[in-house]
């Protein structure tokens, strides 16, 4: 089991290597040019040495030759080597380049079920500290991969032109260490895995934690983040000795059979010259020959245990990668233009869970241009709601449909299922405004053009304006140019709302869907904004989550929710004369 | 570097160790061609099988040796790396509980994230290695040239030479690389920040219909790491060739030295074979050595960037760990003339404000966005330090207080509603581990919070997930305002923590907090006016200026700007009310 998903992983890994095959085709040539001038370098060396003979007798003339042609081969070797080391990290960094932006694309594709549910900070330590490890493993396999089994190649050639027998003995034992560095990869495999996985779950703690520094001061909760901490902490610690330690006794065990390589080069050359059979200079040169052939072997395996952590980083970065998207739109998905503002709700069923059933059998018929708000005790799940509409989570059963715009007036008009129409477009006809303001690090400019990037100058002002950001805007040291910092830096709650209002003004679509909108902003800014919404909101359908009579009481429908269902709709008038919910919640405003 | 490498101190055995291991190990890797040539000499020489039999078996105990020092010096090594980056690892974690408000806003949330992980990670490997090979590598090079000395100085000359010219490229490539290092993982902060921003931020990314773009963007992000990360392979590829022609092209040179030698007679034959393979021992080791380089300057410019924060001053200075005596009859809070900016050259966000509040009142303050009604409270349990005047309490500067003893006495509910993982309950014991059960509901039934956790079937032990998303805004809402009940501070300040509740449970709110003013100072801030109507002394605020202080009446009266803000929401509504 535990094989072949490290086979299938391999496998994956294969197909990013497979985009860069003249970069690895080179590589590899690289690779055999630098291991062969390697090679012949001794020879040289040994050929001149040969001309040294004793006192008087020393062949200048031919050492020089020889000389002549080493300086070829070592500049050779060097300028070979140097392009191989290019190759390889430009192949290890284009692979990781490559995984990162599918990663990323991925996590832009994946439904919000799945990243609501999993931990942030698990999903970054995939697509950082796995990647990088993954890189460091990959880097090294390439460089000592290649060489290292053109050396072992290489020096099995000039074995067996040497002696065929003891070249048996070299190449019959030495699998054994390959042998070993598996056995240990092996056993090591689950230790890395564990090693990840502790890891992952120590970066969630620190992202919640130093993310949210200024709760865990306020609270003076330190130490016990750091107790927190430490607990996992300890165990990484061991996990990660385990991990290590094991994984390098592969390069001992292995040098240690190679060590029985030599001894038995030794003793069956040893006796077969006593036989005979070798010449003493030709036994010398073996044990080189020996030493050489089994060194790759070290690194090789030595690399084996690299690749092993890298594999298990790998796996974890493909099992994100391998997420099952969003379901795709339809390949004939309508692409809605105009939406005309109808909104037909028809027998709506959703749960998060199936076990806990939220909102049943709804039904709701809106027509362009109303106006609908969502009222209720805090926590109604009237955010749910909001989910189906802009379809971050599918209805389990029913339909919601928009109505288009059409060109022709006497048509009838037609209804499109949104789940028939491409979530773009679907997106593209909502302007929304959530409570919870949420700012890229950037620009004011860039954050208030997120929906119309090509919006002029005057447009841009003039939706800062609208919104009341204007005033603030100008007083930033560098106006509309200040660079926010990550998660809006030192803008107070109430101005990244300001911002978010702004970047909806900038783009007006046919319907609105404005969620506690104006929850942070004082009122007298609000009230002088609730003249731009009012504009903004005529023509529009609009769903309006709030907690303001005024806005709900002018509503065309109000739904009243409550436990995540809608038990009351109706008008303001009408859902008083029922004096059901709505009533009391209505009268207890003004109880203090 | 310094100050990283002390975290090795508790393991200076290890670190002692492993390297002489290291060593041990490669003097027995030396011995072995001496046994080679016993048994050519001897063994081929006299036949003498049994003598051979005897040298196999020395061969054979000296692998079991060299394999004995080997995992010794591999144990001993891992486990100083580990023990350091554990122990490196949590001093960080604890230095950045440090840092204050100002450092956090400066500094930024994902570059610490990367720097706890990623850098520790890589000077993990980069100690590792170091223990385990750097001893051994400059043994074995020194080794071989004091070798060389005593067969002929003349051509260990040419060691003398070569050995540092190979140190000044090494450390030349170091040099050049190490700030180049630091750059990447600069990069890499900034793909790291992007996938967190994509994940906070995915409902409006998608629609805005971003998706394409922040991908685009995330993409040039990992271009550029890519590419800074290509020219440092670019300048660390270099070493290899460059080492490797040095002790190649030093081979040949000592080869001629010792033809003209052997020419005059001062060596013999065999006297240049040994030369030439120290030289090439030297080779082999550097070939090692070269991926170690990588990595260790790799794990410097880490270094750096943990020290980076390890030696950050936290601009909050703690000027005593003596917990103060409360002065008699001194206010709870006072503030003279307080102003405050965030930056240096940055505007005042306060200026000049001075009040008293005494215990039992409700302290209301309100004002327009960016009035500074946020930077005021934040003064209190001093997140961040006022840059003139003084805030005081009980009669002593608040800087002149332990910060534990100090954020002990306050309880703070911020606008962001912030949850950790972890059952309601240990969430609610945050500011008192030793809130019984009991003091828990209180403080939930308080801050309005009961039917939210009535509602779940395991009630206090229900799992609040990452960030509270399981539960809604107003609903987290009610629960930091339990949080912060159940710490049962002498100061409660609720910064806009009411913003995302409903009417109706924003005024059950208020009259419980009434209920337990007694002994306390309460600062609701809050941008309705019914909120704090009913506060004992309201401060507005506009600008960073005091505009009007005073109770609801009299502001009525005399601040303008309070009147606005109260007929912009209260009148209109009441009008409506009453007409329905």
């Amino acid at each position: 089991m535990r094989k072949a998903s490290q086979k299938s992983t391999l496998r994956k890994v294969f197909r990013y290597i497979r985009k860069n095959i003249p970069l690895l085709v080179i590589s590899i040539i690289l690779a055999l040019i630098t291991v062969a001038t390697n090679l012949y370098f001794p020879i040289l060396t040994g050929d001149a040495l040969d001309l040294i003979l004793k006192k008087g007798v020393v062949d200048f003339a031919g050492i020089m030759r020889i000389i002549k042609v080493a300086l070829i081969v070592i500049t050779v070797n060097a300028v070979a080597q140097w392009f191989m080391n290019i190759c390889n990290n430009r192949m290890t960094y284009r692979i990781v380049m490559d995984i990162r932006k599918d990663a990323f694309r991925k996590m832009e594709h994946l439904p919000l079920g799945y990243i609501d549910a999993k931990s942030h900070g698990d999903i970054v330590s995939r697509i950082i500290s796995d990647v990088d490890t993954f890189a460091e493993g990959l880097l090294m396999g390439f460089t000592q991969l290649f060489s290292g089994v053109a050396t072992i190649i290489g020096t099995l050639l000039f074995m067996l032109s040497l002696n065929f027998k003891i070249t048996l003995v070299v190449v019959i034992i030495t699998p054994v260490s390959l042998f070993v560095a598996s056995f240990i990869a092996k056993k090591t495999f689950s230790m890395f895995k564990l090693q990840s996985e502790t890891r992952g779950e120590q970066t969630t703690l620190i992202d919640e934690m130093i993310g949210n520094q200024k709760v865990v001061q306020a609270f003076s909760h330190e130490d016990e983040a750091r107790t927190k901490f430490e607990e996992i902490n300890d165990r990484l610690e061991k996990y990660s000795l385990n991990a290590i330690f094991f994984s390098s006794l592969v390069n001992p065990s292995t040098r240690f059979v190679n060590s029985l390589v030599y001894a038995a080069v030794g003793i069956t050359g040893a006796l077969s010259a006593i036989a005979g059979g070798i010449s003493v200079g030709q036994l010398s040169a073996f044990l080189t020959y020996a030493n050489q052939y089994t060194k790759p072997f070290n690194e090789i395996s030595g690399v084996v245990t690299e690749l092993q952590n890298a594999l298990v980083c790998a796996a974890r970065i493909f099992e994100l990668i391998e997420e099952t998207p969003e379901k795709a739109d339809a390949e004939d998905a309508y692409e809605l233009e105009n939406a005309d503002g109808t909104v037909s709700i028809e027998n709506v069923s959703f749960s998060y869970m199936p076990q806990q059933k939220l909102i049943e059998n709804f039904n709701l018929l809106v027509k362009p241009g109303q106006r609908i708000a969502v009222v209720g005790p805090t926590g109604c799940g009237k955010t749910t709601f909001i989910n189906l509409l802009m379809r971050f989570y599918d209805v389990n059963s029913g339909t919601i449909a928009l109505g288009e715009e059409a060109d022709d007036k006497q048509k009838k008009q037609t209804l499109y299922d949104i789940t028939e129409i491409t979530r773009k477009s679907l997106r593209k006809n909502y302007g929304m405004v959530l409570q919870e303001t949420w700012l890229k690090a950037g620009t004011i400019r860039e954050n208030i053009c997120m929906g119309k990037p090509d919006a002029a100058e005057e447009e841009m002002i003039a939706a800062a304006k609208a919104a009341h950001a204007h005033s603030f805007i100008k007083r930033l040291p560098n106006g509309y140019d200040t660079v926010i910092a990550e998660d809006g830096g030192n803008l107070s709650q109430g101005q990244k709302q300001l911002l978010c209002i702004a970047r909806v003004m900038l783009c007006l679509p046919p319907m609105l869907i404005l969620d506690e909108a104006t929850s942070s902003i004082d009122t007298r800014t609000e009230m002088r904004i609730q003249k731009a919404f009012l504009t903004m909101m005529e023509g529009r359908t609009s769903f309006i989550v709030a907690h303001r009579l005024s806005t709900i009481r002018e509503a065309d429908v109000i739904l009243v929710m409550k436990e995540g269902k809608i038990i009351e709709q109706g008008t303001h008038e009408e859902l008083l004369k029922q004096g059901g919910f709505y009533h009391m919640l209505y009268h207890s405003q003004f109880e203090s | 570097m310094k100050k990283i490498l002390v975290f090795l101190k508790d393991y200076k055995k290890e670190s002692v160790i492993a390297p002489l291991f290291k060593m041990l190990e490669a003097i027995f890797e030396l011995i072995v061609p001496l046994i080679v040539a016993q048994i050519i000499d001897i063994g081929i020489a006299s036949g003498d099988r049994n003598y051979i039999f005897g040298r196999f078996g020395v061969l054979i105990i000296l692998a079991v040796i060299g394999l004995a020092c080997a995992v010794c010096a591999q144990f001993f090594a891992a486990k100083a790396a580990v023990g350091f980056a554990t122990q490196l690892r949590s001093a960080l974690f604890a230095q950045i509980q440090k840092l204050s408000f100002a450092d956090l806003d400066q500094i930024g949330t994902s570059t610490l994230i990367t720097r706890m992980t990623s850098d520790v990670n890589q000077l993990q490997s980069g100690v590792n290695m170091v223990l385990r090979l750097f001893m051994r590598s400059p043994f074995v090079v020194f080794g071989a040239m004091i070798m060389a000395f005593t067969v002929d100085v003349k051509a260990a000359l040419v060691f003398v030479v070569a050995i540092p010219l190979l140190s000044a490229v090494v450390f030349g490539i170091m040099l050049i690389t190490i700030p180049l290092y630091k750059k990447v993982q600069a990069s890499l902060d900034r793909v790291l920040g992007k996938t967190r921003e994509n994940l906070s931020g995915v409902r409006v990314i998608r629609a805005f219909n971003k998706e394409e773009e922040e991908i685009k963007e995330f993409n040039e992000s990992n271009e550029i790491l890519t590419n800074m990360q290509l020219l440092v392979g670019r300048i660390s590829a270099l070493m290899n060739p460059l080492t490797i022609i040095i002790v190649n092209a030093a081979t040949i040179i000592i080869i001629w030295i010792g033809a003209n030698q052997v020419y005059s007679g001062v060596l013999s034959q065999g006297d240049v074979v040994a030369l030439v393979s120290y030289m090439s021992q030297i080779l082999v080791e550097l070939v090692k050595l070269a991926n170690l380089i990588i990595l260790i300057t790799k794990a410097v410019a880490c270094g750096n960037r943990v020290a980076d924060v390890l030696s950050t001053e936290s601009s909050i200075e703690e000027r005593t760990r003596t917990d103060v005596q409360a002065k008699p009859d001194a206010p709870l809070v006072e503030f003279k003339h307080v102003s405050m900016s965030y930056g240096k050259s940055s505007e005042e966000s306060l200026s000049d404000i001075s009040f008293v509040a005494k215990r039992g009142q409700t302290i209301g303050i309100i004002g327009g966005t960016g009035a500074g009604k946020s930077t005021l409270v934040h003064l209190i349990p001093r997140f961040y330090d006022a840059s003139k005047g003084s805030v005081l309490i009980e009669g002593t500067d608040v800087k002149d207080y332990p910060l534990e003893q100090l954020r002990n006495k306050v309880g703070i509910v911020q606008q962001k509603a912030v949850l950790f993982r972890g059952t309601i309950a240990e969430n609610l014991r945050w500011g008192n581990a030793d809130a019984t059960e009991e003091e828990l509901w209180k403080a939930i039934e308080l801050a309005q919070a009961s039917e939210v956790v009535r509602n779940k079937e395991d009630g206090l032990e229900h799992m609040v997930e990452q960030a509270g998303r399981n539960f809604s805004g107003g609903q987290r809402q009610r629960l930091t305002i339990a949080r912060a009940l159940v710490k049962n501070p002498d100061i409660l300040i609720l910064d806009d923590s009411a913003s995302a509740l409903d009417f109706a449970t924003d005024a059950k709110l208020r009259s419980a907090l009434k209920s337990i003013a007694g002994e306390r100072t309460i600062f609701i801030v809050s941008q309705r006016t019914s909120s704090i109507q009913h506060a004992d002394m309201i401060i507005v605020l506009d600008d960073g200026k005091a505009v009007g202080m005073g109770t609801h009446e009299k502001l009525l009266e005399s601040c303008e700007i309070y009147r606005e803000i109260y007929e912009s929401q209260f009148k209109k509504e009441e009008r409506g009310a009453s007409h329905a």
